[in-house]
């Protein structure tokens, strides 16, 4: 089932590169989901319009997925399943999110913006930017499960 | 037009991120623990997302301009400040714990739960802080 995993993830990032070339090539922007969807909530003007329908969009995906009962999805554990149960408790989400909204604010993006998009241009910002979140998540990773015994 | 090509946009985008399965923390935290049973899915939908992206960028940027606007809006900065690698750490710190970035937190909207309605939420109140403390904004 590993190999069959490898190939989801390659084929679901292969969607996820179709994106970000559609997005630049019909509107020229990046396809950062933290940025567009930060960018709805708090600025007003003439991109909101593309903003909330990416919104829909990316909604959409999976909820189509379980409305049609298609067995696409690649949930660990439970083929069934499209979207997985969240593995924290409440007081780490409410942490974690408040963490995940300052941090890819302060830095200008998240996984899809500086990780997909910006390592797509070979922007020096958004790899030093990769780099350091994946570090830093890998270490409270391992602080969290390995040091504190899974108890955050 | 330009609200049909952001919905086929995120259309595929959380299609992407369901077939790959980064709609599933679980998946996610399985990359991350590097000292545990490593899970290696995340690397080929970065490295699938990033190699289509870099030839599909290439190709749209032979063009003048994007087919519905006049311009490209690509970031010109290339100098590394304590803004960009501090918020980066936040986020990572936030993306550990959790096993969510903002796309796959939205896109598992369809599977709402109380943890991730919180998490949300709080995404959102971050967003707000940091552009309070932007002076661009």
């Amino acid at each position: 089932m590993e190999t069959m995993s490898a190939l989801q993830g390659l084929l679901g990032g292969v969607l996820i590169g179709l994106s970000a070339t559609l997005l630049m090539g019909l509107l020229g922007r990046i396809a950062g989901v933290g940025g567009i969807l930060s960018g709805l909530l708090f600025e007003r003007g003439g991109d909101r319009p593309w903003r909330l329908a990416f919104l829909l969009g990316i909604v959409s995906g999976p909820g189509l997925l379980i409305l049609s009962g298609l067995d696409w999805s690649n949930v660990a554990g439970d083929s069934g399943a499209v979207v997985g149960a969240p593995a924290s408790g409440l007081a780490a989400m409410l942490i974690a999110g408040l963490l995940v909204g300052l941090g890819t604010g302060l830095g200008s993006g998240c996984t899809s913006g500086h990780g997909v998009c910006g390592l797509a241009r070979l922007s020096p910002r958004s790899m030093a930017a990769t780099l350091v979140f994946v570090l830093v998540a890998m270490l409270t990773v391992f602080v969290s499960r390995h040091m504190l015994g899974g108890s955050v | 037009m330009k609200a049909l090509a952001g919905y086929l946009a995120g259309l595929l985008f959380g299609l992407g991120l369901a077939v790959s399965g980064m709609t599933d923390p679980a998946r996610v935290i399985g990359f991350l623990d590097v000292a545990g049973a490593w899970d290696p899915t995340l690397i080929f939908v970065l490295g699938g997302a990033v190699v289509t992206t870099f030839i599909g960028y290439r190709l749209v940027w032979r063009r003048q301009a994007p087919v519905l606007d006049v311009r490209f809006q690509l970031p010109t900065r290339r100098d590394l400040d304590g803004r960009l690698l501090g918020g980066a750490a936040l986020f990572g710190i936030g993306w550990g714990l959790t096993g969510y970035c903002p796309g796959p937190a939205v896109a598992s909207l369809p599977g709402l739960s109380w943890p991730l309605a919180l998490f949300l939420i709080a995404m959102v109140a971050g967003w707000w802080l940091a552009r309070r403390f932007s002076p661009a904004h």
